[in-house]
Order: C-alpha cells, then sequence, then structure tokens
C-alpha cells in the first residue's frame, strides 16, 4: 500500500511509493487486453469522477479503470451539476461525503483544489490535475511508459519543452523523473519559464536544442493557444519555429530517444504530424498506460481490506 | 474625577520620554506626567512593572461599514482594536457605498462618537465612488473631519488623476494614501512571484508590481511638492525608492504591516488561506529590508491593514479566496515578541512606528502625552505571555495566520478621554 491516504502531487511522493504504483500498473496492464476486461478488485467500491474542468481523456481513462476493477464509478461533471447553481466546492464535498464513497478523482482549475477537497472528505482523493499545479498520474504513466521502452529511470536525460509556467505535466513530471534518477532539463519561451524553477531539481537549458541534445526522452507540452493573445509568445508560426519539434530537431537527441506529448496535441504547433506518427513517438503507449496507472492507485489507495 | 496611573514605564517618543513615572489624569485630560503625584481623592492605579505609552494609533483599518457588516462593523471594530490595544484609528474608505463625500465622513465619524470606545480618523476616497476617474470633494470631506485620502483596495492606477488629486490635496495639507500596485502586472496574481508560486502553481505577483508605483508616486509627489503616503509598502525595492526619495527632499512616507515583518511567502504552503494577502507576503531579503527601513527611519509607521472577512470568503479554493488578515488584536503581541524581542526594534522605536510615527502623517493631535491633552493612553505588560485564539477575537474575522502562536507581551488597558476600557481580565484593574 501507498505511505499516504490521497494523490495530491509528486511533490511529496516517495521513490519507493513510484516504484510501487509502476509495478502495480505492470501488472495490470494485461487486464486491459483480455477479452473480458473485468476483475473483481474493487467491486463493491465507489469512485466519483468530479471534473469541473472539460476532459475527455482523463475522464474517460479514470472511468474505465474503475470500471476494469469492477468499482462502480460516477461521473460528475460541473456543467450538468449543482455546481451550475453555485455551490461550493467544499459543500460538493461534504455531500459526497454523505453518500459514502471511497474515491473523488478531482480535476480543477484552482490549483490546489485537490489538496483542499482532501481538507474536506475523509474518502482518497486522487488530483487529476489542478490549475497549473501538478498531474500526477499524468507524471506516472509517462513515467511507465518510459520504463517500459528504457528498462530504467535512472541515469536518462529527459527534456520537457514549451510552456512549463502554466504547465501542471510539466511540475508532475519535473517531481517524478528526478525522483527516479532522471537529469529533466526544461527549455521554452522565456515568458513560459517559472520563477526559480531550477530549484525544484530541473535544469534550464538555453534553447530547445540544448535540452533535446543527447536526450533519452522528448517531451512536447501543450500550448494554449490563448496564451498567444496575452502576449506570451507572438505568434503560433514563431512558436512552432523556435520551440516546436520537428524532425531535425529530434535528430539532435539520441537515436532511439522516445517522444512524448500529454496531449491532445496541436499538430504541426508543438511537434509535426510526421515526428507525431513516427517510430519514435510513444504518444499512443501513453494513453494506454494512462489506464494501467490509474488503475494501480485505485486499487493501491482503495483496493486494501481496512478501507 | 482624578485618576493617578502610578510608576509604570512611561514611553513617549514624541516628547523622548523613558522613565518610571506617575501620569496624572483630570477630567479626561493628561494634568501632570512627574516623578511622582500625591493628590488627595485621586482613584490611584498601580501600573509598576507596566509600560505606559501615548494610545496606540493604527492607521490602516478596514471596519467594512457600511456595506460588509457580515465582515465586520464599527462596533465590532472598535471592539477588536480596544482589546488589542489602539486608542485610535484611521478607517478606510472602501465601504458600500465608499466614503467619498462629506455626509459619508460625518456618518462614520458619528458612528465611531457614539461606540466611543476608541477614536475614527476617516480616509476619504480619492476619486468619486472609487472609480479612479474624477477627485472627490476632498475639501467637503476635509471639513467633516476627513484626516487624508486614498483609494486603497485598489491604486489609483491613472497617473493624471494621482497628480492632480496631490495637487488638490496639498491645498489642505493632506496625504495621498496610495496602494501601489501596477494593475497589468498585479493580472490574477495570488502570491509572491517566485520559487513558492512555481511549487503551487499559483499566479505571481512580482515585487516590480509594487515598486514602479512606488516609484511613479515618488517622481509626482516630487513633481507637485505635495505629500504622498505609501501604505503597507513590502519590497526591498520599494524600501530603497524611498529611502532615496526622502533623502532628496520629497515629501513621501510609508508604513509597513506586521505579517509583513514577521512572514514570508512559505506560510502560503499548503494553500493556507489565512496567508493570502495584497500585497503579497515576500521573501526574507525583503524582510530584512524593511526591519532596516523601519531602524534608519525611512519607513515611518507600523499599520496592520486590518481586513476581515467571513469564513466563506476563505474556507475555499486558494484562487477564490478573498486578500487579507486581521490585525489589531495581534499586532502588538506579534511586535513585541518578534520585532522587538527579537532585538529588531527597540521597544521605543516600534512604539514610536505605533504612536507619533501614524499622527504625523496623518497630521492628527494624538499619539502623544501632553499636559492639558485628552488623556489616550495605552497599558502594555510587557511580560503576560500569551496565546493567539481567534475564536476569542472580537472582531467578527477569524481571518488570521497567527491562530495558536503564543506571543508575550499583551496591552491590558486602554483609556480614551480618560475614560478606561480593561481588555483582558487583569486583577490589577
Amino acid at each position: 500500500m501507498l505511505s499516504q491516504k490521497n494523490l495530491l502531487g509528486l511533490e511529496n511522493m516517495t521513490q519507493q511509493d513510484i516504484e510501487l504504483i509502476l509495478d502495480t500498473a505492470d501488472s495490470f496492464k494485461e487486464i486491459i487486453d483480455r477479452d473480458v476486461k473485468k476483475v473483481p478488485t474493487l467491486r463493491g467500491k465507489c469512485v466519483v469522477n468530479l471534473f469541473y474542468e472539460p476532459s475527455t481523456r482523463t475522464r474517460t481513462s479514470f472511468e474505465l479503470a474503475g470500471k476494469y476493477l469492477s468499482a462502480d464509478t460516477i461521473n460528475f461533471s460541473s456543467s450538468t451539476s449543482s455546481v451550475q447553481k453555485g455551490e461550493s466546492l467544499k459543500d460538493t464535498a461534504k455531500t459526497l461525503e454523505m453518500m459514502g464513497i471511497d474515491a473523488v478523482v478531482i480535476r480543477h482549475s484552482s490549483s490546489g483544489a485537490a489538496e483542499f477537497l482532501s481538507e474536506h472528505v475523509s474518502a482518497a482523493v486522487i488530483n487529476a490535475g489542478d490549475g497549473t499545479h501538478e498531474h500526477p498520474t499524468q507524471a506516472l504513466l509517462d513515467m511507465l511508459t518510459v520504463r517500459e521502452k528504457k528498462g530504467t529511470l535512472k541515469g536518462l536525460k529527459v527534456a520537457i519543452l514549451g510552456d512549463i509556467l502554466y504547465s501542471r505535466v510539466a511540475r508532475s513530471n519535473i517531481f517524478g523523473f528526478t525522483k527516479m534518477g532522471s537529469s529533466v532539463y526544461v527549455a521554452g519561451p522565456q515568458t513560459l519559464m517559472p520563477p526559480a524553477i531550477e530549484k525544484t531539481g530541473a535544469k534550464v537549458a538555453k534553447s530547445i536544442d540544448e535540452a533535446v541534445e543527447g536526450a533519452d526522452v522528448v517531451m512536447a507540452l501543450r500550448i494554449q493557444l490563448e496564451r498567444q493573445k496575452k502576449g506570451l509568445f507572438p505568434s503560433q508560426r514563431e512558436y512552432s519555429r523556435l520551440f516546436g519539434i520537428d524532425k531535425k530537431r529530434l535528430s539532435l537527441a539520441k537515436p532511439d530517444a522516445l517522444l512524448l506529448h500529454p496531449g491532445p496535441v496541436n499538430r504541426g504547433v508543438e511537434i509535426t504530424s510526421e515526428i507525431m506518427d513516427g517510430t519514435q513517438s510513444v504518444i499512443n503507449e501513453q494513453v494506454k498506460n494512462g489506464v494501467a496507472v490509474r488503475m494501480a492507485v485505485l486499487y493501491l489507495l482503495i483496493g486494501g481490506a481496512g478501507r | 474625577m482624578k485618576q493617578i496611573l502610578k510608576k509604570a514605564r512611561v514611553i513617549d517618543p514624541s516628547s523622548n520620554l523613558d522613565e518610571i513615572l506617575d501620569v496624572l489624569v483630570v477630567d479626561g485630560c493628561i494634568a501632570a506626567i512627574e516623578k511622582s503625584v500625591d493628590i488627595s481623592g485621586a482613584q490611584i492605579l498601580d501600573l509598576s512593572g507596566m509600560i505606559l505609552t501615548p494610545g496606540l494609533i493604527d492607521m490602516h483599518v478596514h471596519f467594512r461599514e457600511p456595506g460588509y457588516e457580515y465582515k465586520e462593523d464599527m462596533e465590532t471594530g472598535s471592539r477588536s482594536a480596544a482589546a488589542g490595544g489602539f486608542t485610535a484609528v484611521a478607517c478606510m474608505p472602501n465601504t458600500m457605498p465608499p466614503v467619498d463625500n462629506a455626509a459619508m465622513v460625518e456618518y462614520i465619524r458619528s458612528r465611531a462618537s457614539k461606540i466611543g470606545l476608541v477614536r475614527v480618523f476617516p480616509v476619504g476616497c480619492v476619486s468619486k465612488g472609487r472609480e479612479g476617474r474624477e477627485i472627490a470633494e476632498m475639501g467637503d470631506m476635509v471639513q467633516a473631519g476627513a484626516v487624508a485620502f486614498s483609494d486603497d483596495g485598489n491604486p489609483v492606477s491613472d497617473s493624471s488623476l494621482m497628480r492632480k488629486a496631490l495637487q488638490y490635496a496639498s491645498m489642505f495639507d493632506k496625504a495621498i494614501i496610495d496602494h501601489c500596485e501596477d494593475p497589468g502586472l498585479f493580472e490574477g496574481g495570488q502570491v509572491n512571484e517566485g520559487y513558492i508560486s512555481t511549487l503551487l502553481g499559483l499566479a505571481g505577483i512580482p515585487a516590480s508590481c509594487e515598486e514602479i508605483m512606488v516609484a511613479r508616486d515618488i517622481i509626482l509627489a516630487r513633481d507637485t511638492g505635495a505629500r504622498v503616503h505609501l501604505t503597507h509598502i513590502s519590497t526591498k525595492g520599494s524600501v530603497e525608492l524611498i529611502r532615496r526619495a526622502k533623502a532628496e527632499g520629497v515629501r513621501v512616507t510609508c508604513d509597513v504591516t506586521p505579517h509583513h515583518l514577521i512572514l514570508t511567502e512559505e506560510a502560503v504552503m499548503g494553500y493556507n488561506t489565512c496567508a493570502k494577502m495584497n500585497p503579497p507576503l515576500r521573501t526574507r531579503e525583503d524582510v530584512r529590508a524593511l526591519m532596516e527601513g523601519l531602524r534608519d527611519g525611512t519607513i515611518d509607521a507600523i499599520a496592520t491593514d486590518h481586513a476581515p472577512h467571513s469564513q466563506d470568503e476563505k474556507d475555499v479554493e486558494f484562487d477564490k479566496a478573498a486578500f487579507g488578515i486581521v490585525g489589531l488584536e495581534t499586532a502588538l503581541g506579534l511586535i513585541l515578541t518578534h520585532i522587538v524581542g527579537q532585538g529588531e526594534l527597540t521597544l521605543y522605536q516600534a512604539i514610536s512606528k505605533m504612536t507619533a510615527g501614524p499622527a504625523k502623517i496623518l497630521g492628527v493631535d494624538a499619539g502623544r502625552l501632553a499636559v492639558g491633552k485628552p488623556a489616550d493612553i495605552t497599558v502594555i505588560d510587557p511580560d503576560m505571555e500569551w496565546t493567539v485564539d481567534k475564536n476569542k477575537f472580537l472582531s467578527k474575522g477569524r481571518n488570521t495566520p497567527f491562530d495558536g502562536w503564543k506571543l508575550k507581551g499583551r496591552a491590558v488597558m486602554t483609556m480614551v478621554g480618560g475614560t478606561r476600557h480593561s481588555i483582558i481580565p487583569c486583577e490589577k484593574f
């Protein structure tokens, strides 16, 4: 079992816990390929997906993860719930608490929302992305994908590229990969580089090329196109030219380097279609591993006999 | 009625006083401050071991009335101030409706005098409706008793309006109190920009957001020859700009809050909304610069920016939480324990920043002990150890990051115009 009750982020997670999740995910993965995709592990447990932001892949992934383990999964999205009527997160939490659920998966636009929820419910809280803070299951599935291909995370050079400032994926991956012994390099427009990011253990590269040079893993982040309107970069065209990954740039990395992207991809902006659909891309494996990682997290948090 | 306050250590920076003395109060006014006063028929209070100071002044509070009485009202605010050892406060005008005309100033004064626990100096708005467009009727408000002008809560962002306001207010020798913030740089900010904002994924407020406005206000004060007061400054850069401006003779003054002197940005870890304020808590280096600014006279006053909010406005997601904390009931204990107690300021300096300092900025006849003047006095027990318990606050606000803190030193009595207000049960009174 994990040393903590909730999965709020990777900043405070131990290396042992991360390893346990990855190992468990490994063993669950074959269930997804079975003809009958169901094991009774979480029978009688109830998981609520509380999504305050639109999401397709993460929500579906959590829903399937719960269903494959026989948990009852309920989706609660802000557009069709009493959130529309002005109910506060605190009151929603109390309501869910009274309904006797075992775990809440929360996606919310406010940084810290998962931690806030965890202070108001006794159920396990799983952060599925809170504002610009963390997205731990994304980083776990990224690590699982890389570990499968490389055999280890130790000693790898991981380049994380693009909008680091507003990226919860970047934060979780920096914490996760660093804990597992990888060297993480970040690069992107200076306007999208968070202050003092080097204190997290990441190294700041002067350019995309410097970050990609000799890398084992190249991870491009999604760029929210509305950031351009706020003046954080001048145009999509210049962004893709200076910070996007194409075949030539990818060739600076090791020949067997992996290309990751948390999705959804703006094709031709962060990465070219050519390499996205190319042999180094593991973007589709990431999605499959997402289900396995979320099965592992649910199992480890609420699968114990004691709960 | 005659009262003799005996054997207290009397500290009054405005008259260079720091010794054991007796203070005679007759009919609400100070009648003598001498080594020994003996008069028949007087009520005697033995204050040996206590510190007696001019009544403390908090030049920046929000009493929220009218309009936001669910957060605080004039009565709970006054009780909170008295409990913290204050005898006078300056109330910010960001109420609903705002205090932007003489009738509103008179309303605040009449409410306060009926309650009678503390003197309330109203601050009027710089602009009509606090909208930042046209200057408010400052002349009328001065006649009604406004002591200064501020659009606090907001900065005066239009430089042309600020310049006109400074020129206009200078006719009455009143200061414009500015909350220094560049709106463009602030945009959506939650906490100090730095490692903590990066870790928590919260929008950062850079130091430049404040410093650009500090610099602008200094330039405009120099330009107009008018008086500007920069409230709750929080960065090293602001201290340096103000220090240089003062050396050049610009008429600029400033204050700092106890929380910006005692806490750093790390207090928000765990998304603690009780450590969310504007300006945000800054870094250790900023704190050091603020302390130095107090010592060398760059910073003239300590003010709490007492900002009560309801529980519902704080017990929410961090970016939805209101900015600000209450301060009246913790300020003195915090200053005595963590600033004087740590040797950052002498007791004398600290008292000066809470009495003579703010009185001078506001241009009010308070903050000093003088024969013939109303007896506004604070009595402090420097040795009393106590624990902050937000549930015992007299303010409606419970929004404090200091709950549970163990402090040493507390006001035990205030006197306003000779009327005693005992604050906490104390066998001496």
